[in-house]
């Protein structure tokens, strides 16, 4: 472990200050002391309130002013603060490691010693009667933290050739952490524990109440498994993701309903995660769609509340999801031109951003695949290698393996589909049209046509989870022996919704009318 | 330390018995000792005309974390079931799992390029590529039987009234043999014949929303009761 860290470039210290050669993890500042020792208080009194200002707050000011590039005081110095409390100190070191993976670079032994308190922590959770009820904020964080430390592990691990002997043996001697079926297995055994899916059936019939309280119990008991129960079936879905399982990842979110408010939306990055593995699964399962429309929402959303996330410690990140979101959703309209369903914000946006590209990407030559590559590569999600590196061989680093497999799938994919833009062109202009006709104007022979229009039917109509057929078509046709007829595939009107809106509005009208008669 | 990991409750050795394979995946999947039950289970999917994608998922992944164990032969098995499954995009699911050097294989180059044809709707290459590969893909019976059910649901999603010749080649059926197939699918699913200009024979598929776009605005606008039951206090 490094054990100097070179403060010449720090900022003017309180006098507080550590000693002048380096880091003390035993030396606890005075406002250290007064934030865990209130911590420790709020968390005993349940003051959800201020436990998320000085988790949230307090916790970044004192980061910024003292522990900007070394880490914070160690567990054992700050336990005589907080009574020793075994709970209170697995939080604090979650805290802990959270913060050096941010701003340092973690050792290998610290890796593994952030994998252990996660396990103490998580069996405290499953096993322990664990009565405190903490943010979502946190407990979300706690998910995403575990799943990204997994994730870091596994590139880091990856990286073979320069790993010294004294890693190697390490690696070998600690080969469970960070073991892949352990990190699936608890958050598996998160969401079972929790009970989560059947809070949720139970909510739907007004049996129980979870979403209405944003997850928080206000009759005494602890919201704390239940949440990361809760928040556990999003870090599944991102897992796999990372391990390029789309179909399994999007069966892992099934108990959350993305279509109403819920939980998973009261904390922004939660939200974001959430929609982000969500539209890159249904991206790489075709449902182009279903990507288009949550990507739309999210974006909006995004771009109505940004400006109250800009003190969050989560402002870089929101930005960045942000961005690759735009990009994600860039490949899903080239591929599948719905424009309509996206809303005007959202397309101004995009059309800045990658207006230029899009134009290019629809030419489905040598360098439109190039532009379908970077974007996929800038916003794809950082694919692992679960399985253990084999220690005999000479060592290589296969860190890039996993990307290079999903990228190289996507652009075949991407290739399958280049003559289909062709085909759309010609369609929109056309009401009917011979077979003999179009395949003189795309300058292929008839039985090479009606391949590609047999293709554009099967890449437009995805099969979705249940195994109905969904048409992701923006122009659609058929075809009578040699004629092709074009349908015109105006959005269809809801008038069903709209008659029951306008009858809740004027049954308030008449309500309110009522009212006034009374007066 | 690191050695506190706490798998999800493993039911008992007797109790494993009574499962089914298909609850074993769903209550633990992520147990390393499923697996041969797994490898199992693809090959009663085999002799069975059975089929799990989310089995077979389940199985693959456990292989993408333990690649020593990985059998290719039980790979080719899953990759073969997955394309009878197409419509359904299984195959490239699968692939997605399976690491590039085990793809240079010349068995799963033969399935990928199956899966091309199949994807591109070139269906006549399809065929000819099957036949020189007669080994790979009848070791999984019905087979031929799926990739006709997928040929049949692409022409039905694209043609009102599709050709005898570009059936035929779909298909790969000719001749009597084709006459035959006819004659079935008119008395089963309502198929219907017709002479076209030049004495060439039609086939008029049945009709689905794709292939009849006017049949699809009754679906269009259904709305789901718990929407409508909003409104009921205001009715009564």
């Amino acid at each position: 472990m490094a054990t100097t860290y070179d403060y010449d470039d720090a900022p003017t210290r309180h006098d507080e200050q550590t000693g002048p050669n380096g880091y003390d993890p035993n030396f606890v500042p005075d406002s250290v002391k007064s934030f865990v020792t209130h911590l420790y208080r709020h968390i005993r009194e349940k003051n959800v309130y201020e436990i998320y200002e000085m988790y949230e707050t307090s916790f970044q000011t004192l980061s910024d002013r003292f522990f900007k590039d070394s880490p914070w005081p160690s567990v054992d110095a700050v336990a005589n603060y907080v009574d020793n409390d075994h709970v209170f100190c697995l939080l604090y070191r979650e805290m802990w490691f959270r913060h050096l993976y941010a701003r340092l670079s973690p050792t290998l032994k610290q890796r593994i010693d952030s994998w252990d308190n996660y396990c103490s922590l998580f069996q405290v959770v499953l096993h322990g009667v664990v009565n405190m009820q903490l943010p979502n904020q946190w407990l979300w964080d706690m998910v995403d933290e575990f799943v990204y430390q997994f994730q870091s592990f596994c590139q880091y691990r990856a990286k073979m050739k320069n790993k010294t002997e004294q890693e190697i043996a390490l690696l070998r001697q600690f080969d469970q952490a960070w073991n892949v079926y352990g990190v699936l297995n608890f958050l598996q055994a998160l969401g079972e524990k929790s009970m989560i899916i059947q809070i949720l059936e139970r909510e739907k019939e007004g049996l129980e109440q979870f979403t209405a309280t944003d997850g928080y119990d206000y009759s005494g008991g602890s919201n704390v498994l239940k949440v990361l129960g809760y928040f556990s079936t999003v870090g599944l879905l991102r897992v796999h993701c990372l391990l390029g399982d789309y179909h399994t990842g999007l069966k892992c979110l099934l108990p959350i309903d993305i279509s109403q408010h819920g939980v998973y939306a009261t904390v922004i990055g939660s939200h974001i995660s959430t929609i982000y593995h969500y539209g890159f699964a249904n991206l790489m399962l075709r449902r182009y769609v279903d990507a288009i429309r949550e990507f739309n929402k999210i974006l909006l959303y995004i771009y109505k509340t940004k400006q109250y996330h800009q003190k969050s410690s989560q402002y870089e990140q929101i930005l960045k999801k942000n961005e690759q979101m735009y990009a994600l959703l860039a490949i899903c309209l080239s591929l599948c031109p719905q424009v309509k369903l996206v809303d005007e914000t959202v397309n101004a946006q995009l059309r800045e951003k990658y207006g230029e590209k899009m134009a290019r990407m629809q030419r489905y030559d040598d360098e439109a695949f190039a532009i379908y590559d970077e974007l996929f590569s800038y916003a794809c999600p950082k694919f692992i290698t679960p399985s253990a590196p084999s220690f005999e061989e000479p060592l290589v680093n296969y860190n890039q393996d996993a990307y290079r497999l999903q990228l190289k799938l996507f652009l075949y994919e991407v290739k399958q589909q280049q003559l289909l833009s062709g085909v759309r062109t010609f369609l929109k202009v056309y009401s009917a049209i011979s077979v003999g006709k179009l395949a003189n104007y795309m300058e292929v022979d008839e039985p090479t046509l009606r391949t590609i229009l047999m293709s554009y039917k099967h890449k437009t109509h995805a099969v979705d989870s249940e195994g109905k057929i969904i048409s992701n078509a923006d122009v659609d046709f058929y075809i009578d022996d040699d004629m092709i007829h074009v349908v015109d595939t105006k959005p269809v009107r809801r008038y069903g919704d709209y008659f029951l809106r306008q009858i809740v509005k004027l049954e308030g009208v008449i309500n309110d009318m009522d009212r006034i008669k009374l007066e | 330390m690191g050695r506190e990991r706490e798998a999800p409750q493993k039911p008992q050795h007797q109790e494993v018995v009574s499962y089914t394979v298909e609850q074993l995946v769903a209550v633990n999947p992520y147990n390393p000792d499923i697996l041969p039950d797994l490898e199992n289970y693809v090959n009663e999917q085999v002799s069975s005309l059975t089929y799990s994608l989310d089995a077979n998922l389940c199985l693959l992944r456990l292989y993408q974390f333990e690649p020593e164990r990985m059998s290719t032969q039980i790979v080719a098995r899953i990759l073969i079931k997955a394309l009878m499954a197409m419509p359904a995009p299984d195959f490239g699911l699968c692939l997605l799992l399976i690491p590039e050097r085990v793809q240079m294989e010349e068995q799963f180059k033969t399935l990928i390029v199956l899966s091309h044809y199949l994807e591109t709707g070139r269906f006549r290459q399809f065929w000819d590529e099957a036949a020189k590969n007669r080994h790979i893909v009848e070791a999984v019976p019905g087979f031929e039987q799926a990739i006709q059910t997928y040929a049949i649901h692409l022409l039905s999603l694209t043609y009102q009234k599709v050709p005898r010749s570009m059936l035929a080649e779909a298909i790969n059926i000719e001749g009597l043999s084709l006459d035959k197939f006819l004659e079935q699918q008119v008395s089963s699913c309502g198929w219907t014949l017709e002479k076209g200009h030049g004495q060439v024979q039609l086939i008029v598929l049945s009709s689905n929303e794709f292939n009849h776009p006017e049949l699809k605005k009754n679906t269009a606008d259904i709305i789901p009761l718990e929407h409508v039951t909003r409104i009921f206090p205001i009715l009564g």
